[in-house]
């Protein structure tokens, strides 16, 4: 929690114009506590942390949380180590719908955009739960085996809207697609902030039934839970919260499947020290990777999906040879 | 607490599986549940515990129909050591006998002190309170079976159904499991292969063939060598060991099989 605090406040006043740790503090401080405060900094220092750094900066955090509790909870509910909003589906359906209303020229970011990445997500989710079910239960693999072939599906359709649009948009599109915070404005954080709150506390109350579920569908029944209604329950919180992030900052892979394993590694399995830890761990990440993306290629910016994917993939490969991965079978 | 089941049918993609089951477990006794593979024993099992719901007939535990209630009401009532659980999986060896304690939860009345004092008092009554800290994938086959029946007493259950419990343990460990089972003094449904044992340890038996009951009753009446060969195809003879008292089978060669094998 302090380090995710210590971390925020650095990278808001990390970029292009640099502003002092100290004064970043002071000036976050003088917005957040009422009163008088003699301004040591100028006005645009003032601007640059408070109207753009500090809501990117945030968006980060609660997207890398809120992908990294969807990964948490779709790893043990699905029992896969792969499953993250990406293998079921839900981004690539919302990254469809976001694209499609792009190209249709709807403005980013505005509701046109959001509305459509939220109906995406739900569209897909939908998809899988009717494809993965057999006479009324809900099964594992089958709901995986979806998942992967409506994203194969949604990012086949997403790809022909990039290739066919016209010239003008493509940058954009190809932005969202790779995922990125840079747009971040203090409106474009109700929403997620709302849905991720929402979901993680939902999650923290659901602990004991997620623990069951990842010892096996029925273990869990003779414990108790009603494994269809308890996985569709839980794709239903997932998708909303992929919906939710997506929508803000487009398809931003590895970090709900990687965060999760991280802190499984470092804690243990039991999602009551889990959940809150990969929440943390997930804005803590996404937060770092941001910076990274900011000032690796300074002045140009990475879209943050290929920061990701660099600091992801390699991380997580050392630390699969270092120790087996537990957890999920 | 009595377990009834009453004319339970079961299909399984389309082939019958049970056909028709009658059987009446009695409170407080250990019942042994014995067949060939494919013969339904899991199955039956399944259709108490709310994983397979019949097509047909009934299934009570203590008068509540197990199939029009929940299967939270049902988890209260009984513990399973299923054959499906996952062994990798990340926990300590007191957050999973943790697990037991689901059942017993509601939003108001969350996990507490209580809860662990029990959850360590059934470790303690499994000889495995020494493993509490333990992670689940460090465990051997005896010492996770072990633990899986201490989660099974938190749940505080008045039945208890095992399937094939035995499995992956060497002779010591399965003797071991049997007459801690025996010791708890609770209703006991137990899915075996082993005839000698399921003699041994439990009160009456009921032997299944292809999806049917063949018979119930005590071990000496119940295991006579026409029925291990009519049910198994297997030539035996019943002895009686002359310092326990107990029934033992003296295996003999495989005989042909007089009906079509079983899946």
């Amino acid at each position: 929690m302090v380090a995710l605090l210590v971390i925020i406040v650095v990278s808001a006043g990390i970029g292009p114009v640099p502003v002092p740790v100290g004064t970043t503090a002071r000036i976050l401080w003088a917005h957040l506590a009422p009163g008088e405060h003699v301004a040591t900094w100028s006005l645009a220092q003032d601007q640059i942390v408070w109207q753009f750094r500090l809501p990117r900066t945030l968006l980060a955090a609660l997207v890398g949380a809120a992908l990294a509790v969807a990964g948490t909870v779709l790893q043990a509910v699905i029992r896969n180590p792969l499953a993250d909003p990406f293998v079921l589906g839900a981004s690539s359906g919302a990254s469809l719908g976001a694209v499609a209303a792009l190209a249709g020229g709807a403005a980013v970011p505005g509701l046109l955009v959001s509305g459509a990445a939220f109906s995406g997500a739900a569209v897909a989710a939908l998809l899988v739960f009717v494809l993965a079910q057999s006479g009324g239960r809900v099964e594992s693999l089958r709901l995986v085996l979806a998942g992967v072939a409506l994203s194969y599906l949604f990012s086949a359709a997403t790809s022909w809207i990039t290739v066919t649009a016209e010239h003008g948009k493509l940058p954009g599109l190809v932005f969202f697609l790779l995922g990125s915070v840079s747009t971040a404005t203090w409106e474009m954080l109700a929403i997620p902030a709302v849905v991720v709150l929402a979901c993680v506390i939902h999650a923290r109350v659901r602990v004991g039934p997620l623990n069951a579920v990842m010892t096996g569908d029925e273990t869990a029944t003779s414990l108790g839970v009603d494994v269809s209604r308890f996985r569709i329950e839980m794709l239903v919180a997932t998708s909303l919260l992929t919906g939710a992030v997506v929508a803000v900052s487009g398809g931003i892979g590895f970090v709900g499947m990687v965060v999760p394993h991280v802190c499984r590694l470092v804690v243990g399995a039991d999602h009551r020290r889990l959940i809150p830890v990969a929440t943390l761990g997930g804005a803590i990440f996404l937060v770092l990777v941001d910076i990274v993306a900011r000032t690796a290629a300074a002045p140009q910016e990475l879209p943050i999906g290929i920061v990701t994917a660099a600091v992801g993939a390699p991380f997580f490969l050392w630390l699969l040879r270092r120790r087996p991965v537990g957890g999920v079978r | 607490m009595k377990v009834e089941a009453r004319e339970v049918v079961v299909s399984l993609s389309g082939r019958p599986v049970l056909t028709g089951v009658d059987l009446e477990v009695r409170s407080g006794e250990v019942l042994g549940l014995l067949g060939p593979n494919g013969s339904g024993k899991s199955t039956l099992l399944r259709t108490v515990y709310r994983a397979i719901r019949p097509h047909g007939g009934a299934v009570e535990v203590g008068g509540l129909d197990v199939w029009s209630s929940t299967t939270r009401e049902v988890a209260r009532r009984c513990a399973v050591l299923t054959q499906d659980h996952a062994t990798e999986v990340e926990l300590s060896v007191l957050d999973l006998v943790l697990l037991g304690r689901i059942p017993h939860r509601t939003l108001i009345r969350r996990s507490d002190r209580d809860d662990e004092a029990l959850a360590r008092d059934c470790l303690d009554r499994v000889d495995a309170a020494h493993l509490t800290d333990r992670m689940l994938p460090t465990l051997s086959g005896g010492e996770r079976q072990r633990v899986l029946l201490a989660r099974a007493l938190a749940q505080q259950p008045k039945v208890l159904l095992l399937d094939e419990p035995t499995n992956h343990l060497d002779i010591s460990h399965q003797l071991e499991l049997l007459s801690l089972v025996r010791r708890l003094g609770v209703t006991a449904v137990i899915a075996l292969h082993d005839l000698t044992l399921a003699a041994a340890y439990c009160d009456r038996l009921a032997l299944l063939d292809l999806g049917q009951l063949v018979a119930v009753g005590p071990p000496d009446e119940v295991l006579t060598p026409e029925r291990v060969r009519d049910v198994y195809g297997v030539a035996c003879d019943v002895l009686v060991h002359p310092r326990t008292g107990r029934l033992l089978l003296a295996l003999d060669l495989a005989i042909t099989p007089t009906k079509e094998p079983t899946a």
